[in-house]
């Protein structure tokens, strides 16, 4: 599908003109409300803890690195890095087994469909649809009976299932693409079903793969729920941090901006690099 | 896009009864590659479900094991008849309904802004998604305490900038709860109704405008004849998929007010009845419950996915 701007060449009158500035305006207007509470935060996160806490606010306090420093336990706080390298661990994990189990499907889904693959498609997409709530006890006492209780793998294969609908409805997408004579050429030569995946599907559908994973790696990172009832203290992810940071009384303000800032830092990134398929992933596919 | 239509083809070969062996091994060849997906979805998800069905007839409590036994339907009549339980399932129909809508609308507005050329128009896309970037629970914790505080929260700054020391100062959670939690959902849902209603937006067809403009229709005309009516399915897709997604909202509530205050939704209560409360069976049963109300809006939003799948597949 081709992104087409609609606008047609305006009738080449005065009030048209104005009438089109007006509404760029208001564009530029609405984004900088949008955008006003995040630059508000990474203002605030910037700002010492007393400059922070005014009314009214004080915009043009001196800035600080304070409160980074506090964030990342230089003054002898809990530090972030277990969380992080915790919630790194799960994200990445869970996107590759995602990414392995996906792609063969996917093969199976367009390349070389099964019978009724469309059916197969809809039984992936209706597991995303059912409220993962109603299942989180039997989860919990599985884990628990199995000492998967506070383990960061359980986590992987929850989120891997959480993802997997959307990365095979993405990668479907992407390798209906792929020309088929070419794996039929690679078929005549002999190649077999991983050597066509890896050499030649593979090259071809790179950047939607590459899409597919940063969408599965932003809902990984951001999942909170799971993480919360599944683990404890040795595997703790980052947002089961963020929501137990604040237990001390007293001036936080800064402190929590640069904290919620240097956590969703890998989700803003992933996100901007893929927004062009953000839709694509959000949709599950559905629109391009 | 281009998809090959293979079923007519393993359907031809089956026929012929001589090559049915080979070709059931073909066929078991073709499967091979979905299996290990398709296999790992149904064990981490649907066994789960059947798990909750069968606690959610059952009486049990954590923290007595011992007392565990039948109950039949016993636990649904009472998620039905607790005041609380009863009314987490309104205050979800109703969180939900008022972030999509408002979502919606806001969505729309922005997305018809968008469309227009205008100098910087990638800049504002890119501010515009920006709020949906931040980690849930980050962007929950910025509306708590950084918008919302009501001593020192920017909402109450700029009403002091604007009204002086005598201006209202309200303490926005408290007095508000709900708003307070559909506020900061509406801040990070409207992006994703805007990318996908520009999306849709985008994809009409560029010659009909053309021509309707040509004929002199003025931009309402085309808007209720042209813009509408092509986009109804994408407005039904966004939908449907927020309201999927904000129904199981989570993180939002447990954030910003701990489900304190009349907010708590279903997903909450579930998760308390269970992690604080140890009831088993109970919590399972409003699990179901929830799974009931899904599938109802499963159903539509399968079928409005699968009308623009198969469009996008015949095209």
């Amino acid at each position: 599908m081709t992104a087409v701007t609609t606008t047609a060449p305006r009738r080449p009158m005065l009030r048209g003109r104005f009438q089109g500035a007006a509404l760029g305006m208001t564009a530029w207007l609405a984004g900088l409300l949008f955008v006003l509470p995040l630059l508000w935060m990474v203002l605030t996160s910037f700002h010492s803890e007393s400059d922070a806490a005014t009314n009214p606010p004080s915009i043009a306090a001196s800035l600080t690195l304070d409160s980074y420093r506090g964030f990342f336990g230089v003054d002898g706080g809990a530090s972030p890095w277990p969380a992080l390298i915790n919630s790194m661990t799960a994200s990445v994990a869970s996107t590759l087994l995602t990414l392995v189990l996906a792609l063969p499907a996917a093969y199976a889904l367009s390349i070389r469909p099964v019978k009724k693959w469309t059916d197969v498609m809809f039984f992936f997409l209706s597991t995303k649809m059912l409220p993962l709530v109603a299942g989180l006890l039997p989860i919990y006492l599985f884990a628990k009976n199995t000492g998967l209780l506070d383990n960061v793998w359980a986590l992987v294969i929850l989120y891997t299932a959480m993802n997997l609908p959307i990365a095979v409805w993405m990668m479907q997408s992407f390798l209906s693409e792929v020309p088929a004579a070419i794996i039929e050429a690679a078929q005549i030569d002999g190649a077999k079903l991983p050597t066509i995946l890896w050499r030649v599907v593979a090259p071809i559908a790179l950047p939607g793969i590459a899409a597919t994973a940063l969408i599965c790696f932003i809902f990984s990172w951001n999942e909170l729920l799971f993480a919360r009832v599944l683990t404890g203290v040795v595997a703790e992810t980052a947002p089961v941090f963020l929501t137990s940071f604040i237990t001390s009384q007293g001036l936080f303000l800064a402190k929590v901006c640069a904290a919620s800032l240097v956590i969703s830092l890998p989700v803003l990134a992933a996100g901007f690099a893929a927004q062009d398929k953000l839709v694509q992933g959000l949709s599950l596919g559905a629109v391009k | 896009m281009t998809v090959a239509t293979p079923p007519t083809r393993v359907a031809a070969a089956a026929k012929r009864p001589a090559a049915r062996r080979p070709n059931r091994m073909r066929a078991w060849a073709t499967r091979a590659p979905l299996l290990p997906a398709l296999i790992f979805m149904i064990l981490v998800t649907q066994l789960p479900f059947v798990a909750t069905l069968v606690i959610s007839f059952f009486d049990w409590n954590a923290l007595y094991p011992d007392d565990r036994h039948f109950a039949g339907f016993a636990n649904y009549s009472e998620v039905l008849s607790t005041p609380e339980l009863r009314k987490s399932v309104g205050t979800t129909v109703l969180l939900t309904v008022t972030v999509v809508l408002v979502s919606l609308v806001l969505g729309m507005a922005l997305a018809l802004l968008l469309d227009r050329k205008f100098r910087g128009r990638a800049a504002v896309r890119t501010m515009l998604i920006a709020p949906f970037l931040l980690v849930p629970v980050a962007a929950a914790l910025l509306w708590k305490h950084v918008l919302f505080n009501p001593e020192y929260g920017l909402f109450n700054g700029v009403l002091r900038w604007i009204g002086g020391d005598g201006a209202v100062q309200p303490d926005w959670i408290s007095e508000m709860p709900l708003m307070a939690v559909e506020a900061s959902l509406i801040w990070q849902w409207t992006p994703f109704m805007t990318l996908i209603l520009l999306a849709g937006l985008q994809s009409r067809d560029s010659q009909l405008i053309e021509a309707a403009r040509m004929d002199g229709a003025n931009d309402w005309q085309m808007f209720v004849h042209i813009t509408l009516p092509h986009m109804r399915r994408y407005i039904e897709l966004s939908v449907l998929l927020g309201s999927i997604y904000i129904v199981q909202n989570f993180d939002a509530v447990y954030t910003i007010t701990s489900g304190g205050l009349g907010t708590a939704n279903l997903p909450y209560t579930i998760y308390q009845t269970f992690y604080q409360a140890h009831e088993n069976g109970l919590a399972s049963a409003a699990g179901v419950i929830v799974v009931i109300g899904s599938l109802i809006l499963a159903t539509f939003a399968l079928r409005v996915v699968s009308s623009l799948f198969r469009a996008e597949v015949s095209r």
